[in-house]
Order: structure tokens, then C-alpha cells, then sequence
């Protein structure tokens, strides 16, 4: 028999893994999801304290969303302030009758969909739309939440309250949008996916171990967007996108946690599985001739996995497609991002003239990327003195000590 | 549900009374007050006097307090309402943002409480 500990990490596995779906199931036959959150999280509780003696069930889904259904029914025999909801009790216990099993859960229509356009409605604010989809469809706890953020636990199960009850009682709709909204919903929906990715890509701040688990999670997300909507070029992109960056995760940090630049990264400890099927799956996007953000960013990302040092890198080709990226979406941070192709398509002092052009932008004047990328030219122009005064600038706006290391490195270099 | 769409703008937004701009943002109202009805959304909605004629009542120590002016001084002022019926939040928005004051002003979307 397993030890107690390794049991205990199976269940926590598989209620990971199978939570979003059984909980999107139970909503769409509740119509609350606070209720279903709360008998799903019974559930598993109930698993916590029941498997390790009896063993893991054949289906430990079929077990949890059996169990969650009948205590939906007991609860809502219960609960009077349910008594609006009493003709799905009568469904339930109708369904309750009925035969269950493994072979139940293959009936249950997916409804993640539905559960991820109610996660990230607009009408939500844009830090709970996050934790709400981290909590609802990656299953994380509360207080995983609350550390990926940096919040305090309370806090954070606060605003999943709030954002339960505004769903509840502002009458959010567990639908998929009608067609004419679609587009744009779907953009809020990947906005936070990528901002998942984000969290855990780019590790701002906090504690690293966990951002690491942002990054899979945001991943696994966007594949069951893309499973369900296969269709969506941008889903498809944003999938690409982040599976080629996280493919250079492991290279991006050196044995004492230090930054190591692409520049430097050793290629060699690259995911080749995960540039491979980034690759596959933005070669067969891009046919489809229905270009976006995310496949753009994907492309230039490709480019970069491509090229077997960072020299023999397409920059023409990457400064081409910022230049396209910019015209879609004119932002002073896809500006900042193509000077560094253009340095070394064009050259350093034309890679400068472009970052002329967004200086006065007021969007970017606390962005710490701007002066680091602006640092790193004037260096290269020779013009030591503001690249002195714009790395220094970079120091003080750098959120984690990898940076701030990586860029004092670059300070001390500067000669004179 | 019920939805309460508060429509706010400033005092100098949108068209001025009497230019051409004014009448056709009338009819925009009219076609959109006829559309509601319509689709069966509709339930009430008015147009409220300038906040210039507004005044606050309170009671305090039994006593009728009156001062004039609105409760709270706000760059956007309530300028009218609609009383909307429609199956959720996606339907409210969807009606709400082709209220004509939308295209100056701001709507506030709020579910009406239902005691049961």
C-alpha cells in the first residue's frame, strides 16, 4: 500500500485536473455556482478523508460529481433560500435515480466553455475575472491564489465572494456569447489566460515555485479553449505563443536564480517537444489566413526557436513582423519590443530613432523595459553617459532581484 | 431580471437644445423607447428635469430637513432612466450601450432587488 502522503497527492492530482469540468457540469445543472462550488469542495474533502482507506475509485471523477450531486440535493432540501431552484432539485433527484457511473461522466456535456466566458465577464473586475478562472477552472485553492498574488488569503477569498455574488445577483449568464459578441469576449478570456502566463512566466514578484505552476496552468487552460474551439485562430496562437516562451523557461534562469537574456540563454536546454508542437500548431494556424496578436507574437516567437544562435536569427523577418504587429495593435510596448530586432536588422541608431517616436508616451514612462531597452542601445551607439542614466532608471523600476542583478551586470560594463 | 439603467452625463455633453443635432438625439430616444416596447423589455423610463431643480429631503429629529440641489455633487448627473425586463446581464448590456446618451455619457446597469 502507498503511504499516506503519496495517496494524498494522487487525490490532489486528480481533483486538479478533473475540477473545472465537474464544476462547469454542476453549474450548468444548479445554476449557482457558489452552491456547486461548495458540494464539489465537500466532495473532495470527503475524498481527502474516505480513498486513502478504501482506495481511489475506478472513475474518481464519476465518484466526486455522484457525490456533489447529492449533496446538492441535500443541501437544497435543506435550504429554503434555495426554494427558487426546486425544480432542479427534482431533475437532480430524478438523475439521482438513475444509473451512474464512469459512463456518466462521458455523457456530461463539457461546459467549460460556458464556465470560462462567465469567469471573465466584463462586468467583473479584472483582478477577480483571474483568480476566479484560477479557482473555477485550474481548481487551485484560495490560498494558492492568494500566494501567486501576493494577497493576504482572507483578501483573496473576499474578492472570490464578491465576484460569485455580483455573478449571482447582476444575473452574469453561464452561456457562451451570442455571435456578435463573441470576438470581443473571447479577447477579455485570452487576455487573462496570457496574464496567467504572465504571472508565472515572467515571476515580477513572489514566490517562484508557484509562478511556475501559473505558467502550466495558463497552458492547460488555453488547450481546453482550443479543444472547444478549434476554430479560433487566436485561441490556437495564444496556445503556440506561450508554449514556444515557455519552452525557454528552463534557460532563463542560471544555477544561483540569476536572469539569463536570450541573448545568452544556452539553446541547448531549450523544450525541443514544446517548440515543436508550438511550431506545428502556428504552421497549421497561419494557413487559415485569419491572423492576430498572438499568432504574430507566436511567429516571431518561432523564429527565435528556429535560429540555432543568436546571431544566425531572422531579424529582418522578426522586424517585419513587429512592423505588421504594430499596425494591428499600436501599442509603445510592441515598439519597444521590435527595437532590439530592428538593432540588428537595421542598426542601433535606427532601432534608437524608433524608441524617439514613443518617448513621450505617458503609458510607458514607468515601464522598466523601455529604459532597459534603451539603456542597452545607447551602450551600443556609444552614448555611455544615458546609458548609464537609463539602465540606473531600469534598476529602480525591476520588481525581482534576477533583474536587478542582470541589469547591474550591464551598468558595470558600460566603459568610462 | 429586472435591470435599472441610470443614465448619466455631464451638464454640456452631447447635442444642445435646439440645434438639429438635439432633434434627431429626441427621435434616437423615441425609436429606441419603441424598440424596448417592442421586444417586451420595455417597463418604465423617463427623462428627469436638470439636477438644477433637484432637492434633498431628509428626516432628522422628526423633522423634514430640505436643502436645495442634488445629495452629491458629481461631474456626471442623472439625467433620466429606463426600467428594463430581459433574461440576464449579456441581454442588459447589449440594450443598455444603444441607449443614445451612451454616445457622450455613461449607463449604470444595476439588477433591481427582488424580495421573495
Amino acid at each position: 500500500m502507498l503511504p499516506p502522503f503519496d495517496i494524498e497527492q494522487s487525490i490532489t492530482r486528480i481533483v486538479r485536473e478533473e475540477w473545472g469540468r465537474i464544476l462547469a457540469a454542476l453549474v450548468a445543472r444548479l445554476g449557482d455556482l457558489q452552491l456547486a462550488e461548495d458540494v464539489l469542495q465537500d466532495s473532495v474533502v470527503q475524498a481527502l478523508s474516505t480513498w486513502p482507506a478504501k482506495g481511489i475509485p475506478d472513475s474518481p471523477a464519476a465518484w466526486l460529481i455522484t457525490t456533489a450531486k447529492n449533496k446538492a440535493i441535500d443541501t437544497l432540501r435543506r435550504d429554503t433560500r434555495f426554494s427558487k431552484l426546486r425544480p432542479e432539485l427534482e431533475y437532480l433527484a430524478e438523475l439521482e435515480s438513475q444509473a451512474t457511473g464512469a459512463e456518466e461522466l462521458q455523457t456530461v456535456p463539457d461546459k467549460r466553455l460556458e464556465l470560462i466566458f462567465t469567469c471573465c465577464h466584463p462586468a467583473l473586475e479584472e483582478k477577480s475575472r483571474i483568480a476566479l478562472t484560477l479557482r473555477t477552472l485550474g481548481g487551485l485553492t484560495t490560498e494558492e491564489i492568494a500566494k501567486a498574488f501576493l494577497d493576504k488569503p482572507k483578501t483573496m477569498a473576499q474578492r472570490l465572494t464578491r465576484a460569485k455574488s455580483k455573478i449571482a445577483l447582476a444575473g452574469i449568464p453561464f452561456q457562451i456569447p451570442a455571435n456578435d459578441q463573441l470576438q470581443e469576449r473571447l479577447n477579455a478570456v485570452l487576455a487573462v489566460i496570457y496574464f496567467i502566463f504572465n504571472e508565472g512566466y515572467s515571476a515580477t514578484s513572489g514566490e517562484q515555485i508557484v509562478r511556475a505552476d501559473l505558467a502550466e496552468e495558463a497552458i492547460r487552460l488555453a488547450r481546453i479553449m482550443h479543444t472547444l474551439l478549434p476554430e479560433e485562430t487566436e485561441v490556437a496562437g495564444l496556445l503556440s505563443l506561450m508554449l514556444l516562451h515557455d519552452s525557454r523557461s528552463s534557460a532563463r534562469y542560471g544555477n544561483s536564480s540569476e536572469f539569463i537574456a536570450l541573448q545568452d540563454q544556452n539553446r541547448k536546454k531549450w523544450n525541443i517537444s514544446k517548440i515543436s508542437e508550438g511550431t506545428t500548431l502556428l504552421k497549421s494556424t497561419l494557413k487559415k489566413q485569419k491572423v492576430g496578436t498572438y499568432q504574430l507574437q507566436a511567429a516571431i516567437s518561432a523564429l527565435h526557436a528556429e535560429a540555432d544562435t543568436w546571431e544566425a536569427t531572422d531579424w529582418q523577418q522578426i522586424n517585419a513582423l513587429y512592423e505588421l504587429l504594430y499596425s494591428i495593435n499600436p501599442s509603445p510596448v510592441v515598439r519597444i519590443n521590435q527595437s532590439m530586432a530592428a538593432s540588428y536588422a537595421l542598426s542601433p541608431q535606427k532601432a534608437l530613432e524608433i524608441l524617439h517616436t514613443i518617448e513621450s508616451d505617458p503609458a510607458i514612462q514607468q515601464y522598466q523595459p523601455f529604459y532597459a531597452a534603451r539603456g542597452d542601445l545607447y551602450t551600443r551607439t556609444g552614448n555611455h553617459t544615458k546609458a548609464r542614466t537609463d539602465i540606473t532608471s531600469a534598476i529602480k523600476l525591476s520588481e525581482n532581484t534576477a533583474q536587478i542583478e542582470f541589469l547591474s551586470k550591464k551598468l558595470n560594463a558600460i566603459p568610462g | 431580471m429586472q435591470y435599472m439603467c441610470l443614465i448619466y452625463s455631464a451638464a454640456n455633453a452631447g447635442p444642445a437644445p435646439g440645434t438639429p443635432e438635439f432633434s434627431d438625439y429626441l427621435k434616437a430616444y423615441g425609436e429606441y423607447t419603441a424598440m424596448l416596447q417592442k421586444k417586451g423589455a420595455f417597463i418604465a423610463g423617463d427623462a428627469l428635469q436638470p439636477v438644477t431643480t433637484a432637492t434633498t429631503v431628509s428626516r432628522e429629529n422628526g423633522r423634514t430637513e430640505t436643502t436645495d440641489g442634488p445629495f452629491a455633487e458629481t461631474k456626471e448627473q442623472l439625467g433620466g432612466y429606463y426600467l428594463i425586463d430581459c433574461d440576464s446581464l449579456d441581454t442588459a448590456i447589449e440594450l443598455a450601450a444603444q441607449i443614445p446618451t451612451a454616445e457622450h455619457g455613461k449607463i449604470e446597469v444595476r439588477p433591481v432587488m427582488i424580495f421573495d
